[in-house]
């Protein structure tokens, strides 16, 4: 088990982060932030509280689930049984910035793009993850605001622990053998 | 997980399946609030939807739910069919299956008749009504609608008034809500309420207003004049009086209950008008909720290892 962030290195890269999207939406006033379900949740919360925290701006802020967009949800052994979705406002015309924890094949993220076109017509979207695996992409998709880039093989697992859930933030890459013990 | 590969009725689920099922159609309630009310989970399968007994808001529901999930879907009614030439369940939906159909939504005339095919055919099957046993979604929207207007089900007093004898939605209802940890209690004629449905757990009453008066819903059926091939009450009009539910009936109460109905109604007989489009009636909910609910089901048994 190899560590990738530890506490403090996790909350810089999250505030370098939630920096880089004040730098480039100013105000927000175009701009909607949205969350993929299940575990993307837990960094856009981040992003959100910090940001408003440090400008007194509100964002508007909405939670996507995609498992009914998957290519893969009846493949596998068990059936993907999906969240909640919460968008309450129109994304119509408005910058859509995507946050998800993870990077790996691409797959969840066009999901994403189809379940994102069926609530309206952005102007433009954008991908913020908090791992990039990359060399690991089976389709053309990049992230524009990245926290950590790991090379890693397919056999190899990143796991990311959240303090919602009871443990420190901190990320690791965990070789398969290990992760299945 | 459903703990099932088909959805013959609500008798073979358990309460987590329900539960399931339940939070599964939340999400798709929601779905069905968006602008495009569409998703494409089931774009690789193929439904046929076998109709041997007429329907009017079971079939057009278990469609739409269909093509809202971005399955192909294939209609059948019996009456413009080879079925008129002779030809046996088993061979029609045999027929059916060899041009790669997933999964097959059937209602027939004859209780049994989907358990049966289920032990003869390679598919996923869902129950839209089988004689005067089951109507496993049916059974579910209704206890889903009870728990979306009262938040729980646990504990809630549940009245079926009627003609309990003949309805597979009586059926249905008392598993689904007996499992969620409802009290069920069912009125009507004695010539209508089979003689021994105490067995279910369910309590009996042939006092239309007492049970009004214990219940905190009523969920009125349907008379089913088809199904009764002798005379069970002298006429609809007795059956109107003793039996019908009115306003003046429920100003008598002195309290609010929901009223129920799966339709199709037979107004002026066991429901009035004046309580059927009132504010206690949540029979539209219950045509809404349908969708969401058979959406659920459909989706998770679409899993492509349980066929």
């Amino acid at each position: 088990m190899k560590p990738i962030l530890d506490k403090q290195k996790f909350k810089v890269v999250i505030e370098r982060l939630a920096h880089q999207l004040i730098e480039n939406h100013s105000n927000f006033s175009e701009t909607v932030l949205i969350g993929l379900q299940p575990r993307g949740i837990f960094l856009a919360d981040r992003l959100v509280t910090y940001i408003e925290s440090i400008t007194n701006l509100h964002l508007q802020y909405g939670k996507l689930d995609i498992t009914f967009y998957r290519d893969d949800f009846n493949t596998g052994k068990e059936i993907h049984l999906p969240n909640q979705t919460e968008i309450d406002f129109s994304i119509e015309n408005k910058k859509v910035v995507l946050i998800d924890d993870v990077l790996f094949t691409g797959r969840t993220i066009r999901s994403a793009m189809d379940a994102l076109v069926d609530f309206g017509r952005p102007q433009a979207v954008e991908l913020l993850v908090l791992i990039d695996r990359r060399f690991s992409r089976q389709l053309p998709i990049q992230a524009d605001y990245t926290g950590v880039v790991v090379d890693s093989v397919r056999t190899q697992k990143v796991k990311v622990f959240w303090k919602e859930h009871g443990k420190n933030d901190e990320v690791f890459l965990i070789d398969n053998t290990v992760a299945e013990r | 997980m459903l703990s099932t590969k088909h959805l013959l009725g609500i008798k073979n689920l358990t309460q987590k399946d329900i539960e399931l099922i339940f939070k599964t159609a939340d999400n798709f309630k929601e779905i069905l609030k968006r602008p495009i009310k569409k998703v494409p989970s089931l774009r690789d399968t193929t439904i046929v939807n076998l109709f041997y007994e007429n329907s009017t808001r079971t079939r057009i529901s278990f469609e739409l739910a269909e093509k809202r999930l971005g399955a192909d879907t294939i209609n059948f009614a019996s009456g413009n069919s080879s079925v008129a030439k002779g030809e046996t369940l088993i061979d029609t939906v045999n027929n059916i299956l060899s041009m790669k159909v997933d999964m097959v939504v059937l209602r027939h005339s004859a209780s049994g008749a989907p358990h049966f095919l289920s032990n003869h055919i390679n598919a996923a099957i869902i129950n839209a009504g089988d004689g005067t046993n089951e109507h496993p979604t049916q059974g579910l929207l209704d206890a889903y609608s009870i728990r979306e207007k009262c938040k729980t089900l646990k504990g809630k007093k549940v009245a079926i008034i009627g003609d309990i004898m003949h309805s597979r939605v009586a059926l249905s209802n008392i598993y689904c809500l007996k499992k969620m940890g409802a009290e069920v209690t069912v009125a009507g004629p004695p010539t209508l309420i089979p003689k021994y449905i105490d067995a279910l757990g369910v309590q009996v009453t042939y006092n239309v207003k007492e049970a009004l008066a214990w219940c905190d819903v009523a969920n009125v059926l349907r008379i089913q004049l088809e199904r009764q091939n002798m005379p069970l009450f002298s006429s609809l009009r007795e059956y109107a009086l003793f039996y019908g539910i009115d306003k003046k009936l429920l100003d008598s109460l002195q309290k609010e209950i929901v009223i129920m109905h799966p339709g199709p109604i037979n107004r002026g007989v066991e429901l009035n008008s004046d309580v059927a489009d009132s504010q206690h009636s949540i029979i539209l909910n219950q045509v809404e909720n349908g969708v969401a609910i058979r959406m659920a089901v459909l989706y998770l048994l679409s899993g492509k290892d349980s066929i």
